[in-house]
């Protein structure tokens, strides 16, 4: 019994070296390609689209690894060399990814970062800090601009965000740097611009970048005790970058302060331009490329069909897997043991695992990408494939499969001219499971970089924007739908329909 | 040892913790047909699946043509054992002339001695040939019955197990395939072991009764024989309600 469950083992060990390794090859072998990757909130995907147009306007093939969920998933993906260059912000970098409470000069961060093969760059000039704002006309009326001078005034409504009232870095230290003896409210963030605008509160925290600060007309108050930790953007870089490549990044340094930062934002947020409008008119504006370069306004279409492309392929590679797998190692649980219940719930196990944890946990051994993904995808694929195929076999007419073994059959005629005939019904509802779970969980796969129709989900989820959220999560849709159909028409073709007689629909 | 079919050598078997057999020893002659007779329980279908391995004896050897069935045999040895049960046992994914076919077509018989080996069943047990196309659900169950019969006598056995082929069926089709059984016989002589609890259907198939109680041989003779004399009440009794 042993060896068999040892030799399966191997099998989906050797597969998965063989798909890594194949999908390895393909990343290293990149010429004059760079990745560019971002984290999922608006400035960083603009930044990130920044730097892309910058390098394919210097003739770069760019490979988009965008909104990437947290600091951690993003950073291994550098660290690793899956990603060539990202945007993080000073205070991240010193607090999350290096636990360093110096001073944020750029030589310690890179003596610290040297032994990871990665190199911070000069500062893009600007500083997203948390910040305290107000309405311009009150801050006149009041006479104040700094944070010191707000906390001398007495009748004033504070609101603030959950988070900012929870932090260290919030509202507690605010309190003891600056002595506020106010009483503040919780409230989510994007409400609270609404409610000042609506005169329900005063003051509340802000971005020092948010792009919608202009239009409810808030200013920010000097932080003049220097309390708020701060949050310059600097790019990472991988240290293999050439020197022309690191130049290009360089031309970015000291280039957008606050004011400029908060503009580009809002473009995005408030005009509801794309992020690729956006950088295309940031680097014309800044001459940074030529006008009309060929900067990459890639329309709804084509990205719709490269991302159903991607969603395809991730799932189809990862389908076709699960039934290498599944198949074989369910007729053989079945044939050669005892080990059914064991394997299904080894199996079942990992379908419980939640498959963002499951992403991220395979980030460490299969970084980032498609590789981890399918790999993943794979896994969820194998439970209901395997499940279906076990059971199927299990629950043939015991009088048939008599039958078959006393007509003289070998094990192999019994296997081919009747089990698999008899299970295929049952078997080919489980890959359709199969199918359909991989296309909604492949959505998920965006997260770490994986591409495919997650992108505009994740994208979307960080603009709050429904429509782009839409265009990931109809097509998605469309597809399981259409996978329902074609295994309808696969059955068709493959089983009588007497055979499918008082099979339950799934 | 020559003149049996099956020879049954001090076999036990039980399941869980009923004994079925119990150190049997019993031979089945060949070229005729026997009828093994019992109530259920009797252990009469447990007897006639040690002949083609499906059971498997605890303790004792059963042979068939004087070899010895044996792990390594048993698949060789089926291909010369034709098999029929209750129920038919077709396989639904296949059609009739699949399933009836399946065995020579695996055996890699020309597809000239297939056809006419089909053909000759077929008529043999008045089988339409617009059967062929269609699947066992669409059959009747004495059209069932007789397809599972042509299958067992596809590759032309030397010995045919049935195992309570005809007692799912009603009265009138029973007859009529009785009649064709007895048809049957006649144009290929062969071993064949019937079990059934029905005495009357034995006395009309069969020459040799073996009557099994308990996992015992009540007693073994021709029809005659056990008609004349028979050996205790049991089979007295039996003979009398098979009789009705």
């Amino acid at each position: 019994m042993l060896p068999q469950s040892i030799r399966g083992g191997l099998v989906i060990l050797a597969l998965i070296l063989v798909t890594s390794s194949v999908f390895g090859a393909q990343e290293n072998d990149r010429g004059r390609s760079i990745t560019v990757g971002s984290k999922n909130f608006n400035e960083n995907y603009l930044l990130a689209e920044v730097i892309s147009q910058l390098f394919e306007d210097a003739g770069y093939a760019v490979d988009r690894k965008f909104g990437m969920s947290g600091t951690m998933v993003i950073y291994q993906a550098l660290r690793a060399g899956e990603v060539d260059v990202y945007v993080e912000y000073t205070g991240t970098l010193a607090q999350v990814i290096l636990n360093y409470s110096g001073e944020h000069l750029l030589d310690d961060f890179n003596r610290l970062l040297a032994a990871e093969g990665i190199e911070a760059l000069q500062s893009i000039g600007f500083n997203n800090s948390y910040a305290i704002s107000l309405k311009r006309e009150l801050a006149d009326e009041l006479g104040i601009s700094t944070i010191s001078e707000l906390a001398q005034q007495s009748d004033i409504e504070m609101g603030f965000s959950i988070e900012f009232l929870n932090r260290s870095d919030g509202w507690s230290g605010l309190v003891k740097t600056y002595g506020f003896s106010q009483q503040p409210t919780g409230m989510d963030h994007g409400l609270a611009y609404r409610a000042i605008d609506e005169g329900s509160i005063d003051v509340t925290d802000a971005y020092t970048t948010d792009g919608d600060l202009d239009l409810y007309g808030l200013i920010l108050l000097e932080d003049d005790l220097n309390f708020f930790p701060q949050y310059f953007a600097l790019p990472l870089i991988n240290s293999s970058l050439s020197p022309q490549a690191r130049n290009l990044i360089a031309e970015l340094s000291g280039r957008i302060d606050e004011q400029r930062m908060r503009e580009l934002n809002g473009r995005v947020m408030l005009d509801g331009k794309s992020f690729a409008e956006v950088a295309s008119e940031f680097l014309q504006e800044e001459g940074l490329v030529e006008r009309n370069a060929n900067s990459s306004n890639a329309t709804m279409w084509s990205n719709l069909r490269r991302n159903t492309l991607v969603h395809l392929q991730l799932t189809l590679i990862a389908l076709s897997l699960g039934c290498a797998v599944g198949l074989p190692v369910g007729i053989a649980v079945y044939r050669y043991g005892n080990l059914s219940r064991s394997i299904i719930y080894i199996a079942g196990l990992m379908q419980t695992i939640p498959s963002i944890a499951l992403l991220a946990l395979f980030i460490p051994l299969f970084g980032i990408g498609r590789t981890p993904a399918i790999i993943a995808l794979f896994l969820y694929s194998l439970l209901p494939i395997l499940r279906s195929t076990i059971t199927a076999l299990l629950t043939i007419d015991p009088a048939l499969k008599r039958i078959a073994e006393a007509l003289g059959m070998t094990r192999m005629q019994q296997l081919t001219q009747v089990l698999i005939p008899l299970a295929l019904p049952n078997v080919l509802s489980g890959i359709k499971t199969a199918a359909i779970i991989c296309i909604g969980t492949a959505t998920l796969a965006a997260f770490i970089g994986a591409g495919g129709l997650g992108e505009p989900i994740v994208t979307g989820l960080a603009l709050n924007d429904t429509s782009l959220i839409l265009q990931g999560a109809i097509p998605a849709a469309c597809l399981a739908i259409l996978t329902e159909l074609l295994f309808e028409m696969l059955e068709r073709v493959l089983i009588k329909p007497h055979m499918l007689v008082g099979q339950l629909p799934t | 040892m020559s003149t049996s079919c099956i020879h049954y050598q001090n076999v036990s078997k039980s399941y869980a913790d009923k004994t079925i057999l119990e150190g049997l020893t019993l031979s089945i002659p060949a070229n005729i047909t026997t009828a093994i007779v019992g109530e259920s329980g009797s252990g009469k279908s447990t007897l006639l699946q040690m002949a083609n391995g499906l059971v498997i004896p605890e303790r004792g050897q059963v042979a068939v043509f004087g070899s010895t069935i044996s792990r390594a045999n048993v698949t060789r040895t089926r291909l010369t054992i034709g098999y029929s049960v209750q129920g038919a046992g077709l396989f639904p994914h296949l059609t009739i002339y699949d399933n009836i076919t399946l065995m020579a077509r695996l055996q890699k018989w020309p597809i000239d001695d297939i056809q006419s080996r089909y053909h000759y069943l077929l008529t043999l047990l008045e089988l339409d040939k617009d059967l062929s196309e269609r699947f066992p659900y669409s059959l009747s169950g004495g059209q069932q019955q007789r397809v599972s019969l042509c299958r067992a006598m596809m590759l032309k056995p030397p010995l045919l197990l049935l195992d309570e082929p005809f007692s799912a069926l009603d009265p009138v089709t029973r007859d009529t395939i009785h009649q064709e059984f007895l048809k049957l016989q006649q144009a290929e002589t062969r071993s064949m072991v019937l079990v059934t609890h029905d005495m009357g259907e034995a006395i009309k198939l069969a020459q040799q009764i073996i009557v099994l109680h308990d996992g015992k041989v009540e007693q073994q003779g021709s029809v005659a024989e056990i008609q004349d004399h028979p050996a205790s009440e049991y089979v007295e009794t039996l003979f009398r309600l098979g009789g009705q």
